[in-house]
């Protein structure tokens, strides 16, 4: 997760560096939560999804949202946990090595 | 130049309201628990009288008040909030928000003992438990102390280099509701040695214009109107917990030398000095008695008589718990052959009480190290004398001669 953001402070900073009172210095938009995926990603079959929507309701991160009427994964923020893939009704999802 | 001050009678609690009123901050959040409740009551009548125009929220319960206080002081507001015993343990999860958030928080704390058996009396047990929790703790003897100190904690706490939060203690009953003569000074002294609260900055990074990010410097408070709004205390891991933590550390250590400056400019402005310890008699002396709040008042008469008596024995009374000023002590102890660690607390199943383990802890380094020995007095409130406090420094005067401890943990007073 180090060095997430490009330019201006480091992350992890030095604790000289950190802002006083435990402030977030980074955009939370910057720490990208896809990189605490342990090597599985779900993947969609689109042949199969009907749009239903339930990963969407399902994902813990708000990772999944429908476009054009099919699951689409957000790999910045999806953590991998694969609550989408045991969810789908019609077996659209499956958790595929990265 | 000292300022001329007029003389109140006032009991230790009314001497804080007192003090708070003068101060005026901008918010005070507080639930009413014995022995503290005069403090917020005093301060209500002011708030009623519009004497202050500080915004008064009566809360439900002391989690409330301290998170209230919380809030307001996040916004950059000044806050003020009072408890006891109880209060302070219902308070607790709170607590290490509030010096974990840097908020210059003044606390002040009428020490009681905790339940149970329920109790309404005196005792360190309330403040000592926490003592981790990251406040500057401060620790006053008489009424006119707990006036000067709760005018001071403004200026410790809000200092750039320290900002913390502070808890300023008083004895339960034995300060809090017993009538005093205190010195005031007049409000507009308060107000200019207080001054305005200052805005820390601090450095963030955001979004930039046309992609990528920059850094800023933005003042710390939370203001939803502000051209970069702050998110204080989110989600820290293990990757950056850890540097917050050390700089409250650093921020602890600040506070040893602020203390002191602000204890000096206010000497001068009232003719009253405090630092961090107090000693009396100490420089020849080959018995000290060591303890804090009330009793080491006490304490001092005892000495002055066996000092008449002929014995060559001393007192250093710690004001300031936290940050903890070891290196005061060993120079102040350097010499001394043996040392009476007064307790009004116990830490149950621990080497010693909790004044008596930092004591230890910060001699260990020493080459040439006096003998130690506990006394746990006073809990629940029962009373200490200045007979008890001659027995306690004759005791240890013996320990000195024979050069053995075989006793270390002694209780004043106890029924066998």
């Amino acid at each position: 997760m180090s060095g997430q953001g490009g330019s201006g402070i480091p992350f992890p900073a030095g604790w000289r560096e950190v802002p006083m009172g435990a402030v977030a210095y980074k955009p939370s938009t910057l720490l990208h939560t896809g990189s605490w995926r342990l090597g599985l990603k779900p993947v969609v079959d689109e042949e199969k999804c009907t749009g239903c929507g339930m990963c969407h309701l399902y994902c813990p991160d708000g990772a999944i949202r429908l476009v054009d009427g099919k699951a689409r994964v957000d790999y910045t923020y999806c953590k991998g946990c694969g609550i989408c893939a045991e969810e789908c009704p019609s077996d659209a999802i499956s958790m595929v090595e990265e | 130049m000292v300022v001329e001050q007029k003389v109140i009678g006032m009991t230790g609690d009314e001497a804080i309201a007192y003090a708070v009123k003068q101060v005026e901050p901008h918010v005070v959040a507080a639930y009413p628990i014995t022995p503290q409740t005069i403090i917020v009551e005093r301060f209500s009548e002011y708030v009623a009288d519009g004497e202050v125009r500080t915004e008064f929220v009566p809360v439900e319960s002391e989690h409330s008040a301290l998170s209230a206080c919380v809030g307001a002081a996040a916004t950059g507001a000044r806050a003020f909030t009072a408890t006891a015993s109880q209060g302070l343990a219902l308070m607790w999860e709170i607590l290490y928000v509030a010096s974990g958030l840097r908020l210059p928080i003044v606390m002040a704390i009428v020490n009681r003992a905790l339940s149970a058996p329920i109790n309404i009396h005196c005792d360190h047990s309330d403040t000592m438990g926490a003592r981790d929790s990251g406040w500057i703790q401060l620790y006053c003897e008489n009424s006119q102390e707990a006036y000067d100190t709760t005018i001071q904690a403004w200026r410790i706490a809000e200092h750039p280099d320290v900002r913390l939060p502070v808890m300023v203690n008083i004895d339960g009953f034995v300060l809090s509701h017993t009538l005093e003569d205190v010195r005031v000074l007049p409000d507009e002294v308060v107000k200019k040695f207080v001054g305005e609260p200052s805005v820390p900055k601090v450095r963030i990074e955001v979004p930039a214009d046309g992609g990528g990010t920059k850094v800023v410097e933005v003042d710390y408070k939370l203001d939803p109107w502000a051209p970069y709004p702050l998110t204080m205390g989110a989600f820290a891991m293990y990757d950056s917990y850890f540097e917050y933590k050390r700089q409250q550390e650093e921020a602890m250590k600040a506070a040893l030398r602020v203390v002191e400056e602000v204890g000096r400019e206010y000497g001068e402005l009232t003719g009253r000095y405090y630092g961090l310890i107090h000693t009396h008699q100490i420089e020849d002396a080959d018995v000290v008695v060591v303890g804090l709040g009330s009793a080491m008042g006490t304490a001092s008469v005892a000495v002055d008589e066996l000092r008449r008596e002929g014995h060559k024995v001393g007192l250093l009374r710690i004001r300031c718990f936290r940050p903890f000023p070891a290196e005061k002590i060993r120079e102040a102890l350097r010499g001394v052959k043996a040392v009476a660690i007064m307790d009004r607390a116990m830490s149950f199943g621990g080497p010693g009480g909790p004044v008596y383990t930092e004591i230890a802890a910060a001699l260990y380094t020493e080459r040439e190290r006096p003998l130690l020995v506990n006394y746990i007095y006073g809990l629940g409130g029962r009373d200490i004398s200045v007979a008890d406090f001659k027995k306690v420094l004759l005791e240890t005067l013996e320990v000195a001669e024979k050069g053995e401890v075989v006793e270390h943990m002694r209780y004043v007073g106890l029924r066998g």
